[in-house]
């Protein structure tokens, strides 16, 4: 190793200082994917500027401090990070042996939701307040999930017993997926369900599990869907929302009315948009919900195509060098937990602008990075803490 | 740690990876497009859809335009008045339609319940009024006289009154300046319908749901001008409808102000004067009906001759224009259209038309002397003229042996005119016409500008009636079928004329030519036809479109559009035939069937001109027309069922000449008295802030007439030559009566 030599140079002891650590060719800092940091951060300063501007003026919820969202959300972007960065520090493979704990947690946390401790926010019983903090436990949910399944499903494989999961072991992890999914869909929070099913698919994908299993998976989800019209377990305002969906002129003043207005708002953005805060449906707060599941709405009509556009190349971004991750670290256990967090982001950002764009029904979905909210911005950011440890901790190829 | 370690993959993880790739970037690719269809391709038609979303207008209507008399006195103008109003919209939002609201809104006002909720309903063809005519979006009026204390009740207890607002509002006056009223001149105005908006949506004076729309009259003819155009202030409102900022804003720009030709003072003397005469009529008994004279409608028109501009207009019987302010109540309206209202509304001046009687006889004369009759030549004036059995008679068939022309016009001489006709009828063919008739006296009646409006500045003018050829088929044609059935060969009198009108109707006979030559029969004119007439004799020949409209001033008094003068004709006469008929028409107020009425009159000073005219209605009573001019002024008055054209409209007309030349009844001239000695030139002073100065008009007050007695005494005592029928000579006064009657007394067609 280079380093020691016997001309040391005074103020330059046999340790190597601290900072010069941190840019030691394989030091952390070197290692981190930095596009996925860079892009991730981009978004959130995107997010915290459109949160700014769709929650100004609306002083039902600010009061007469038009930074008060903005700087809640900062600040949440800077737990997230630490969280990050804490992810990081303990490294997924040393979460790997706190899973049971952490898993344990989160499904005590969303069963909190179903408890007199739970709160009805914006129609969805999906949330726990705590000394004035809301939180919504499903989201670290998806976190527990990815790191539950993966490590039942990598298990074997990582230890060079099998090539591919047994079937056993994916329905083990079946169940442990199934437990939380069961609990959210009683509170209900649908929006959180169809993205807990799109990790599970995710991990048995990239868990290269049987394809019996993906398929089968496929087709219960599909049923379920079916089963759940059927049975009339949804709630009015939910079969209502899909009815929008497929109809928006069906009511424009009620449930089509939300996704008209996006509509609207995105539209009149045109390719530059309107320049932030000078946006008339965002400022007359025509959008509802316009700081959380709707705040691609603000990007749309206020930065135009070109910045909604921007947003896209940066998930983009983010998902590229995600899949970039999955596929180069050397452990199953990395790539399953890689591509859970992959199909979650996909997922979640498709449906969220899709249903801003009018190509998907509407579900309460925060856009990651983005949307203003406080568990969801822990959680992503979490998530991306467990994709630098991936790539941080697969040994140098060189 | 140069061996590359085992990776956990199989090839099938791996194949899989990338297919997970390729699903995310697909999946991105998907909400690209669909952005880019949303805002680049389709980006312009959802900002318009955005900017309908957030934009709300709040209209600032303008403030009408003033109409003013010649001197600046409005007649028309505005008032700021307490409005209170209800929303429909916010009304029909409540349970009970808003009817609590109402009841509520009713107690405050002192109104009944029933006359509140009657004013918010709408109009439709079920509905009789009250009811809002307008848009039910707009706020419905319910009254204009709420007092301050009516207003900050409802003011402060808003809660209490959703949908009800009481604001000052610029509400139209009409302020009949020295009681010179002039309702139909000046017309009313109702709220706009949404066929109106529908309509003028792509004119450049487009309507807005709060206008309202000059209905009649001036207010209607110069509704572009008076009206202005409405601020409209665009707000940005969110989704609540609270306002973030003015998006766009047009100032309210006031309406042009309309000076008129009218004069307020003799307007009213016009109007008091017309309405006396009714009133004397009424006293007077009629003895071919056995009853007095109803004298039900009358007008009058005072003109000036050398521009065809009314100086005043009235019409009887009158209302007051300020009923339709703020909404007419059900009282009001069946008040002025109901049947037994004899309709008040209708300007009989330019809308009433009768067959004119003698005053019609300026027209067979020019048509005689065109035809090829020397003016001075000798007609026999016999007693009665018969044609084929039918016995024409002149007045009380009082003959006056061989005359002139112009004598036949100074003693109404009928016979002159039904023998000059009957031969020109004879010489077109009789009964079998010629292919191509000389109709003399029809073509003139045309040339004279009957048949047809006169193009006064006034909306819904008629036409009257020339009963030429063609009229005569187009009226058979129309009726035959009638006639036919209902006709009766020696059945009663309706019947046998049913039956020979089916026979021949479309024929022009004899006795219609004969009838027509005299102003009787089927020939309708308008008082504002005559006027036009007796000015274009006066002025030389030119037959002026009358115009009551005189300048256009813009709201800051910079843009003065003057409306000018405009001719639609000559009078087919020659300066020579025109000054022996000017000669006549002298004769016949100096010692002719008008004299009686101009005793005293300065004639060396103001040389007066007219012509009486007595017309026959079937079945009514006689007409009265009065023809006038002197060198600056006609004035042409009548009166239906009113009796004789110099009994019923004579002292009247000489009044309102009495008080513009400033004489008293012995024909003493004092120019400090006389309201329009000459022609009012000049337009009102407009100041530089384009107000326009108005003197203050006092209202009307007639000289005090003199007693019957002492007119006696007066002219006893001045022995008036011309004056020997004593007015108050019954005996006399029905002998100048029978003179009006023209011919044939009631009944003339069945002679």
């Amino acid at each position: 190793m280079a380093g020691t030599s016997g001309f040391s140079v005074s103020g330059y002891g046999p340790e190597r200082s601290t900072l010069s650590r941190l840019f030691a060719r394989d030091s952390v800092l070197r290692r981190l994917d930095w596009w996925i940091l860079l892009a991730a951060l981009a978004l959130s300063v995107i997010g915290s500027a459109l949160v700014y501007s769709a929650t100004r003026n609306r002083t039902e919820l600010v009061g007469d401090d038009p930074y008060a969202f903005l700087i809640k959300h900062v600040i949440n972007i800077g737990i997230g990070l630490a969280l990050m960065a804490g992810t990081i520090w303990l490294g997924h493979t040393m979460l790997r042996t706190a899973v049971p704990i952490l898993y344990g947690i989160s499904v005590f946390l969303i069963l909190l939701v179903l408890t007199p401790l739970g709160a009805t926010i914006n129609g969805a019983h999906a949330w726990i307040v705590v000394g004035g903090q809301s939180l919504q436990p499903a989201e670290f949910c998806k976190i527990t999930i990815i790191l539950g399944m993966a490590m039942l499903l990598a298990a074997r494989v990582d230890a060079g017993d099998r090539e591919h999961p047994d079937h056993r072991t994916v329905v083990q992890a079946l169940g442990l997926a199934a437990v939380p999914v069961a609990i959210i869909m009683l509170m209900p929070d649908l929006g959180s369900v169809m993205v807990i099913v799109m990790i599970v698919l995710g991990v048995l994908l990239a868990s290269g599990a049987s394809n019996r299993w993906v398929f089968g998976l496929l087709g219960a989800g599909a049923l379920g869907g079916v089963a759940i019209w059927q049975l009339g377990v949804l709630d009015d305002y939910q079969i209502a929302r899909f009815a929008a969906f497929a109809n928006p002129a069906l009511d424009p003043a009620g449930v089509g009315y939300n996704t008209n207005q996006a509509r609207i708002a995105i539209g009149s953005g045109g390719l530059t948009g309107t320049g932030l805060t000078n946006g008339s449906q965002t400022t007359g707060q025509f959008v509802p919900e316009q700081q959380t599941d709707f705040v691609f709405t603000v990007a749309g009509e206020e930065l135009g195509f070109v910045g909604a556009g921007a947003i896209l190349l940066l998930l983009g971004v983010v998902l590229w060098r995600a899949c970039r991750i999955a596929r180069e670290t050397t452990e199953l256990y990395g790539t399953i937990v890689a591509a859970g967090i992959i199909a979650w982001f996909a997922f979640q950002s498709f449906e969220n602008i899709g249903m801003t764009l009018g190509i998907m029904p509407v579900a309460g979905l925060p856009l990651p990075f983005v949307s203003y909210g406080g568990t969801s911005m822990f959680a992503v950011w979490v998530a991306v803490g467990l994709l630098q440890s991936i790539k941080v901790q697969r040994p140098l190829s060189a | 740690m140069t061996n590359i370690p085992e990776t956990g993959r199989t090839p099938r993880v791996q194949i899989r990876l990338v297919v997970i790739q390729i699903l995310v970037v697909s999946l991105l690719l998907t909400l690209g497009g669909r952005l880019w269809y949303l805002q680049v391709r389709n980006g312009a038609e959802y900002a318009e859809e955005a900017s309908g979303n957030h934009v709300q207008q709040v209209v600032q209507p303008a403030v009408r335009g003033e109409i003013l008399d010649a001197r600046g006195v409005p007649l028309a103008d505005n008032q700021t008045r307490l409005v209170v109003s209800a929303s429909r919209t916010e009304l029909m939002k409540m349970k009970d339609d808003g009817k609590a609201v109402l009841a509520k809104l009713a107690a405050v006002l002192g109104m009944s319940t029933k006359d509140v909720a009657d004013k918010v309903r709408l109009c439709d063809s079920k509905t009789p009024q009250p009811c809002w005519n307008g848009s039910p979006y707009q706020p419905i009026p319910i009254t204009d006289e709420a007092t301050p204390k009516q207003a900050l009740q409802i003011r402060e207890r808003s809660e209490d009154f959703p949908g009800i607002t009481a604001e000052p509002t610029a509400v139209r006056r009409y302020a009949a300046p020295g009681k010179a009223n002039t309702a139909q001149v000046l017309g009313y105005l109702s709220p706009v319908t949404d066929e109106e908006i529908e309509k003028a949506k792509d004119t450049d004076s487009p309507f807005l749901r709060s206008d309202q729309v000059g209905r009649s009259g001036l207010e209607r003819t110069y509704d572009k001008q008076l009206r202005g155009k409405a601020g409209v202030t665009r707000y940005e409102v969110d989704n609540l409808g609270r306002v973030m900022g003015k998006a766009k804003s047009d100032k309210a720009e006031p309406g042009s102000n309309v000076v008129t030709s009218i004069d307020a003072r003799v307007q009213a003397a016009a109007e008091y004067w017309l309405n006396d005469a009714m009133k004397k009529a009424r006293q007077e008994f009629d003895k071919n009906t056995g009853e007095n004279y109803k004298a039900d409608a009358g007008a009058v028109v005072v003109m000036e001759n050398k521009t065809g501009r009314v100086i005043a207009m009235a019409s009887n019987p009158t209302y007051d224009p300020n009923a339709w302010v703020g909404g007419i109540s059900g009282k009001d309206y069946a008040k002025l259209t109901g049947k037994k209202s004899n309709y008040p509304l209708l300007n009989r001046a330019i809308q009433g038309q009768a067959a004119p009687g003698s005053i019609f006889k300026v027209i067979p004369t020019t048509a005689a002397v065109n035809a090829g009759y020397e003016f001075h030549g000798s007609y026999p004036c016999p007693s009665s003229y018969s044609i084929g059995g039918q016995v024409f008679k002149n007045f009380e068939s009082q003959g006056h042996g061989n005359i002139t022309l112009g004598q036949a016009l100074e003693v109404s001489c009928d016979t002159v005119y039904y023998k000059l006709s009957h031969d020109e009828w004879r010489k077109d063919g009789g009964n079998k016409p010629k292919k191509d008739p000389k109709d003399w006296f029809y073509r003139t009646a045309h040339q004279f500008g009957l048949g047809k409006e006169t193009g006064i500045d006034l909306p819904n003018e008629v036409t009257g009636r020339v009963p030429d050829r063609q009229w005569k088929k187009d009226y058979w044609k129309a009726n035959k079928d009638a006639w036919c059935k209902q006709g009766k060969k020696g059945g009663d009198y309706a019947e046998r004329i049913a039956y020979e009108n089916c026979l021949e109707g479309m024929k022009m006979r004899a006795g219609d030519s004969v009838n027509y030559s005299i102003g009787q029969g089927d020939t309708l004119v308008t008082p504002i036809q005559m006027a036009t007439i007796y000015s274009a004799i006066a002025n030389g020949g030119t037959l002026y479109n009358p115009t009551v409209g005189k300048a256009i001033v813009s709201p800051d008094g910079k843009r003065i559009e003057e409306i000018k003068p405009k001719a639609h004709g000559k009078l087919p006469m020659d300066a020579a035939l025109r000054k022996d008929i000017d000669g006549a028409l002298a004769d016949v107020a100096t010692k002719g069937t008008a004299a009686w009425r101009f005793g005293g009159w300065p004639q060396d000073k103001i040389p007066m001109h007219a012509k009486t005219g007595t017309a026959e209605v079937y079945g009514k009573q006689t007409t009265s027309w009065f023809a006038t001019y002197t060198e600056d002024y006609s004035i042409v008055m009548t009166i239906s069922q009113g009796g004789t054209g110099s009994g019923a409209s004579g002292p009247a007309v000489r009044q309102i000449y009495n008080a513009m030349y400033g004489l008293d009844d012995e024909g003493n001239q004092d120019l400090k008295k006389a309201l329009l000695p000459k022609p009012q030139k000049s337009l009102p002073k407009i100041q530089p802030d384009g107000s326009i100065d108005a003197p203050k008009v006092k209202p009307f007050k007639p000289a005090k007439p003199k007693s019957p007695e002492e007119l006696q005494e007066q002219q006893q005592q001045q022995g008036d030559p011309q004056d020997q029928q004593d007015p108050q000579d019954q005996q006399d006064q029905q002998q100048d009566d029978q003179q009006e009657l023209a011919g044939a007394p009631a009944g003339w067609r069945r002679d």
